[in-house]
């Protein structure tokens, strides 16, 4: 049997507004608990909400970047139920006449390959408080600061047929959302959540398989994870005769699996109804027309102008682009250096490694796009040779300065000073009697392989220094010469 | 000093007849001295008060005295007062000292007007009779062992009883004219979002609006004034600029339209209360008027529409006090559930817990159609009933309530004979119309009140109609003998 699975994903993002959704309380992360939450936030007696234009234009420019159709006129309804953190005792959110409806996107896939994943729409809503379970001795703290902060919740048709999938979508929500600046998009402070519906169904099925709700899970890498061990587990139970109940579930990344939360037959009745303290938001054509004027240059976009304008290949056009900021890096680099190609090389190589072993995002790099476009300048002229500018960029990295500097500083210039070549170039063939004999009695066809032996000693010699292209050209007449 | 109006005080203070703290400290002692017959207050801020009058005097001195410098009034207990308990004559809210002022209090405040205290309601002004307050009931100046009326009915009975010239109330369902009607004073229900609900405790919220209640249209006139205005804190505001409501008093209501639903006249309404507002139609005849029968058909709907939408809306809006971060809080809750049930369960009285569940039970999966929409459905056909008659007439009139006050515990153990009470105001806040009420009369020595509902926006006009029947009636110079009345 041939197993299909079955995935759609509800994202929320939470907006970097400055104020909240429906309060003037800032919505900074990480201020002492509850000193971001103002008389609306904490839902004292006739207090009344109004709604942030801020959020709304956020999320009216999220809407257009996934193609979608922009709720012109949008109505928030209350979500009911009792909830310590939730200060109202309802959440307030659109359900029927949501900020945006139905749109797509297009994913791509580390194979090179691309694929459409329907949207069904996104809408705005508040979020709670946090419940804090631990210091309060058998009770609760509660911190407002969150409550009331904006999201939108990204609901997606159940298109995606694996977990790689599921992660491709998500990246591009996240790149999205960080391109338009309306978040922070990060997954670690709560930014971006993600729950995942998934089911399975035998292969050629049209009927979807009963699904599970997987909640939270706040990696990229957990995602992928969560989707494939609930699939087998789903999996698992069919082929031995058994059903799936439909239900909430949590991945518990620890012990890479996923345990049962609540079943949705006993699920809250949340009893929707319009708030009667807010009025529908029409948005005008011009409003929305305005905001379409005003989007920023999006990854697709800008991949496809990285390998027409740029030379890049697709992949590194794609790697490039997934976020602004390294998309921002690359076109610096590029721009200063006048090295497009070796520009993307040096990120996706050595600057990528860098961060990675370092854990730092591209605007916390230690090396800035105007040092490495230097130092790309350098190699370009031949002061450096490639193997010397890795030993640049750490040093770079290590906060000794920019290119020029650590190359002086460190005596690092390239020798092509030929008559200094030449000495080194004799002082090694009078050192090497006996490889100089195997040369001489060599095949004409094995002979240039044989001259690495000489590079290496000479570049030694040199302290790596020397202009390889030099000693090639020295050695090989000097060479020559003897036979 | 205490008979005097709104109108009086202003001019009495600009000509300096006496002093905003004369007359405060003069107000202030009538409070202590009665109010115990009729519990129409449950906070006297009396210091404050005369602070706020000395502050008034002043001003008056210097001769930068705003619209209602030095004059005392009193606001239901609905709406927040910074560093003065506002408990919505609720348990709940007991101990909630909120720490900012609602807009209407703020208003009144820039206007220089002095507040006497938080008067008596109906808990989360859900009630037609002041019963339902935590506070006890608010007894009638007409006769203390019959009801004031409600939720206003603190506000409405301290006017009565000349413990304020003036007070602040709400009306979700009929709550300043139903009280009004009962206790011979002047109220008026604005156009919805013509008032801010800013700090205003919401019951419900799509119906809730705030205005004042006095002695007659004019000093009406002079709170609106101050009341209303644009407000950006409050979303469903229509962000009218305040306008001077006294200005049109004046104008003749010769040729003026005045619609009479016959749908107001059925079954169920006192004969001698119809005969008393027939009256008044009669005296408006003789000032020129035209007397046009209209029909509101889906009258008979407006009850059940509102027990659904308000119930639904108010189940929502309650769900805050859960104990957790201000109000009532139970004794040693054993767990969260527990913590939820007995706070909510204690701190709330039975009114409001029945309202609470008849919402949640319309708005629950299943019954959402067959009542919250249908319930809408409804609020729609009233609306454009109102629509079709303001075609042919100009204001509609009927009377408030279906009989006199009735007395303390009549109705109590029968909700929907209560709920019956406003079986004639209801209709104009499903519809977001103004409505007011006036005195036209007396039954037995009781107060009838006759009802101007007017168009969208059209207070100064209402204002106007309701002034002139005073000019030529002297009903609402009718008070009640205090002595006699305990």
């Amino acid at each position: 049997m041939e197993w299909e699975i079955v995935i759609g994903l509800e994202v929320h993002v939470q907006l970097a507004t400055q104020s909240k959704l429906f309060s003037g309380a800032s919505t900074q992360f990480g201020a002492a608990p509850n000193t971001q939450a103002c008389a609306i936030d904490l839902a004292m007696p006739g207090t009344l909400p109004v709604p942030n234009e801020e959020a709304f234009r956020f999320a009216t420019m999220f809407g257009l970047a996934m193609n979608a159709e922009i709720g012109k006129r949008s109505v928030f309804e209350r979500k009911n139920y009792f909830y310590p953190d939730l200060p109202k005792g309802y959440q307030t959110t659109q359900l029927a006449e949501p900020i945006v409806g139905p749109g797509k996107i297009e994913i791509h896939l580390e194979d090179g390959s691309s694929k459409t994943v329907r949207l069904h729409h996104a809408h705005l809503e508040e979020d709670a408080g946090k419940s804090l379970h631990e210091d309060f001795h058998g009770m609760s703290g509660i911190d407002l600061n969150r409550a009331g902060t904006p999201l939108i919740e990204i609901v997606s048709e159940p298109d995606m047929r694996s977990a790689a999938e599921a992660v491709a979508y998500l990246k591009k929500i996240h790149s999205i959302v960080t391109y338009l600046g309306i978040s922070d998009g990060d997954m670690s402070q709560g930014s971006m959540r993600c729950d995942a519906n998934v089911s399975v169904r035998l292969k050629g099925e049209e009927k979807l398989g009963t699904r599970t709700e997987l909640k939270n899970i706040n990696s990229f890498r957990f995602v992928e994870r969560a989707i494939k061990v609930e699939a087998e587990r789903q999996i698992d139970i069919l082929e031995d005769g058994g059903s799936i109940a439909q239900e909430t579930r949590l991945y518990d990344a620890d012990k890479n699996e996923t345990r049962s939360m609540r079943s949705k037959e006993v699920a809250n009745d949340y009893r929707y109804f319009p708030c009667p303290d807010l009025l529908p938001v029409v948005l005008t054509d011009d409003y929305v027309e305005k905001l379409r004027g005003e989007l920023p240059e999006l990854p697709d976009a800008k991949s496809a102008r990285f390998q027409s304008d740029y030379g890049l290949s697709a992949y590194d056009a794609e790697q490039l682009t997934q976020e602004r900021a390294l998309a921002d890096y690359f076109e610096t680099a590029a721009r200063s250096s006048g090295e497009a190609k070796l520009a993307a090389n040096w990120i996706t190589g050595e600057l990528a490694a860098l961060l990675n072993r370092e854990e730092l995002s591209i605007a916390q790099s230690p090396v800035s796009a105007e040092q490495l476009a230097g130092l790309i300048a350098r190699i370009k002229d031949n002061t450096i040779s490639s193997k010397i500018a890795k030993q640049v960029f750490e040093a770079i990295a290590n906060g000794e300065g920019d290119a020029d500097t650590v190359i002086e500083k460190r005596g690092l210039k390239q020798v092509s000073d030929t008559g200094a070549i030449e000495k080194m170039v004799d002082d090694v063939i009078a050192a090497s009697g006996a490889q100089v004999e195997n040369y001489r009695n060599a095949d004409e066809a094995k002979r240039p392989k044989m001259m690495g032996y000489f590079v290496g000693q000479i570049m030694k010699a040199s302290k790596g220094q020397a202009n390889p292209q030099l000693i090639n050209q020295i050695l090989k007449k000097k060479l020559d010469e003897l036979l | 000093m205490h008979q005097l109006t709104i109108a009086e005080i202003i001019r009495g203070l600009r000509d300096k007849q006496f002093s905003s703290v004369e007359l405060t400290r003069h107000l202030l002692e009538r409070i202590a001295q009665h109010d115990s017959n009729y519990n129409s207050f449950i906070t006297v801020t009396g210091e404050q008060a005369l602070q706020q009058a000395a502050a008034a005097d002043e001003r008056l001195a210097r001769g930068d005295a705003p619209a209602m410098c030095g004059v005392p009034i009193a606001h239901k207990d609905i709406f927040c007062t910074n560093g003065v308990r506002t408990s919505c004559g609720s348990k709940m809210l007991d101990n909630f000292v909120p720490p900012y002022d609602a807009a209407v209090v703020e208003n009144f405040q820039r206007a220089g007007a002095i507040s006497l205290g938080k008067t008596n309601m109906d808990e989360f002004a859900m009630g037609s009779s002041n019963e339902t307050s935590f506070y006890g009931p608010v007894k009638n100046p007409w006769d203390t062992a019959r009801v004031s009326g409600g939720s206003s009915g603190g506000s409405a009975a301290a006017v009565a009883a000349q413990l304020a010239p003036g007070a602040t109330a709400t009306d979700t369902g009929g709550s300043i004219r139903q009280p009004a009607a009962l206790t011979n004073t002047t109220g008026l229900k604005p156009t919805y979002g013509r008032v801010s609900r800013w700090g205003m405790i919401a019951f419900a919220s799509s119906l809730d609006q705030a205005g004042p209640i006095a002695r007659n249209a004019e000093d009406v006139a002079h709170m609106l004034s101050v009341m209303a205005g644009s407000d950006e804190r409050d979303s469903t505001n229509l962000r009218r600029a305040p306008q001077d409501y006294t200005a049109d008093l004046d104008n003749p209501v010769a040729g003026l339209k005045i619609g009479v639903p016959k749908e107001y006249f059925g079954e169920g309404l006192n004969p001698e209360t119809a005969a008393r507002v027939q009256d008044a139609l009669k005296e408006y005849e003789k000032l020129g008027a035209k007397l046009v029968e209209v029909s509101l058909p889906h009258t008979g709907l407006a009850v059940p529409a509102y027990y659904v939408i308000a119930p639904a809306e108010a189940s929502a809006n309650l769900s805050r006090f859960d104990g957790v971060r201000y109000g009532y809080r139970c004794e040693n809750p054993a767990d969260l559930r527990d913590l939820y049930m007995r706070s909510r369960g204690e701190g709330f009285g039975d009114e409001v817990q029945r309202r609470i569940l008849v919402g949640t039970y319309a708005l629950s999966a299943g019954y959402y159609d067959a009542y919250y929409n249908k319930a809408q459905q409804v609020r729609r056909l009233i609306k454009q009933d109102f629509v079709q008659a303001f075609e042919k007439v100009d204001v509609i009139m009927g009377p408030t309530a279906p009989s006199p006050a009735f007395a303390i515990g009549a109705k109590a153990a029968d909700p929907v004979a209560m709920y019956l009470e406003d079986i004639y105001t209801i209709a104009t806040n499903l519809a977001g119309l103004p409505g007011m009420s006036l005195p036209c009369g007396q039954v037995d020595n009781l107060p009838v009140g006759l009802q101007i509902i007017g168009n969208y926006l059209d207070e100064a006009r209402m204002l106007n109609v309701a002034h002139q029947y005073q000019q030529v009636t002297d009903w609402h110079q009718q008070h009640p003998d205090l002595a006699s009345a305990v």
